[in-house]
């Protein structure tokens, strides 16, 4: 395949692995001290689980972008990729995560 | 310009595999809000570290991430590799990719193991929830100290069976002990309220489909089915790339003028550490 839009070296792929270990590490080091502000109930969770979440969305993005080149492909495939996956996991994240609770009260 | 067929393909299977993991974590996460009170705090649950004594909590599976993190750059090194037809430097990026492979296997054999002979024990009530032994101050005493006593006891039950008699006698001599939550919070019942839910007890130690000793019974079952069904990718992953790793030697992308093989089996590999992405999220930080 023509990568004319890629970059070209190594660099770039030691980069996206720092980025990756530094996130990991933070989430690592959160997950033993466990702030004691960041335990506070927010959205149903606390802020520290909200952090944990998003620091993982983080790390797929650079993953799917980069290591699996998503960023470089064809517009027509990216957005077949990606529409199913990020209309139909909130969805049933959020339907299922809801019912949980829920079914308790029957 | 045009998409290539197989990596279209291959990004196909990838999609229907994604949403097969998001279908098995929020099942998970919908069982975890249905026994929200006994679903086991992880970084009780997993608190190894080999070579190590006491509670090491996520430190083991923060070593495989980096471990899965690292198979991923040296898999992308050798698709970079291939890009410019260096036969020998993608041979040994792919040597580096089995290995991070088998590693993280190993490792994920190791912390099953641990699992399933289990740590300190647990107290299974008439309602099925599944408690743990602890003193006044709140702290969570093995099976083997609660029976042996502080001095004698390991914090580890290790390889000791207890039978819930003796367990439950132990528990009525000593007076300081009472049952405590495996939940969030660990909430301890009151002495009185821990002797009644003695009654029809039983005691449990390890993990299976049947019985958990860290709490909510769904946790295990989720465990080993999700980290199962996630090792199994990374095992079929393992074997892709060693069948990759041959052919890169026996020169067939060198006469085929293209490593697009290694890209597209590349894609796979990144898409188990993605999904080991979410599961280290979902079953040990949140």
């Amino acid at each position: 395949m023509a990568d004319h839009a890629s970059p070209s070296g190594t660099g770039w792929i030691w980069k996206i692995f720092w980025i990756l270990l530094v996130i990991t590490t933070v989430e690592v080091v959160l997950g033993i001290i466990k702030p004691e502000f960041m335990l506070s109930p927010v959205a149903g969770t606390s802020l520290l689980n909200l952090v944990f979440i998003g620091l993982t969305l983080v790390k797929a993005a650079y993953i799917v972008q980069y290591f699996m080149h998503l960023k470089y492909e064809l517009g027509s495939l990216q957005k077949a990729i990606y529409l199913p996956v990020l209309i139909l996991i909130p969805y049933l994240t959020f339907i299922l995560l809801f019912e949980g609770q829920a079914v308790f009260e029957f | 310009m045009q998409s290539e067929y197989g990596k279209m393909m291959m990004w196909f299977f990838l999609i229907s595999d994604a949403l097969t993991f998001s279908g098995f974590l929020t099942a998970y996460g919908f069982m975890r809000f249905r026994y929200e009170s006994v679903w086991p705090v992880a970084e009780d649950v997993f608190t190894h570290f080999p070579g190590l004594e006491g509670d090491q909590p996520l430190l083991y599976v923060a070593f495989m991430t980096f471990v899965l993190i690292m198979s991923s750059v040296t898999m992308v090194l050798a698709v970079n590799a291939g890009h410019h037809l260096k036969k020998t430097a993608t041979a040994w990026w792919m040597v580096a990719t089995i290995v991070g492979g088998a590693i993280f296997l190993g490792s994920q054999a190791w912390e099953w193991y641990h699992f399933i002979m289990g740590d300190k024990g647990g107290i299974e009530l008439a309602n099925s929830e599944v408690w743990k032994v602890a003193n006044e101050e709140g702290e969570v005493l093995s099976l083997s100290q609660l029976v042996h006593g502080m001095e004698h006891g390991h914090a580890a039950n290790h390889e000791e069976t207890f039978t819930t008699e003796e367990v439950v006698a132990a528990f009525k001599a000593n007076e300081h002990v009472v049952l405590q939550s495996p939940g969030n919070g660990h909430p301890a019942k009151s002495r009185e309220a821990s002797l009644a839910a003695l009654q029809g007890a039983e005691v449990i130690q390890g993990a299976n489909m049947e019985h958990n000793e860290y709490g909510a019974q769904q946790f295990a079952n989720f465990f080993f089915f999700i980290t199962g069904f996630h090792g199994f990718h990374v095992f079929s992953g393992v074997v892709l790339n060693v069948l990759l790793f041959w052919n890169v030697l026996l020169g067939t992308y060198e006469r085929r003028k293209s490593y697009l093989m290694v890209e597209k089996v590349g894609l796979y590999w990144h898409f188990v550490d993605l999904v080991w992405v979410f599961v280290f999220t979902f079953f040990y930080l949140v």
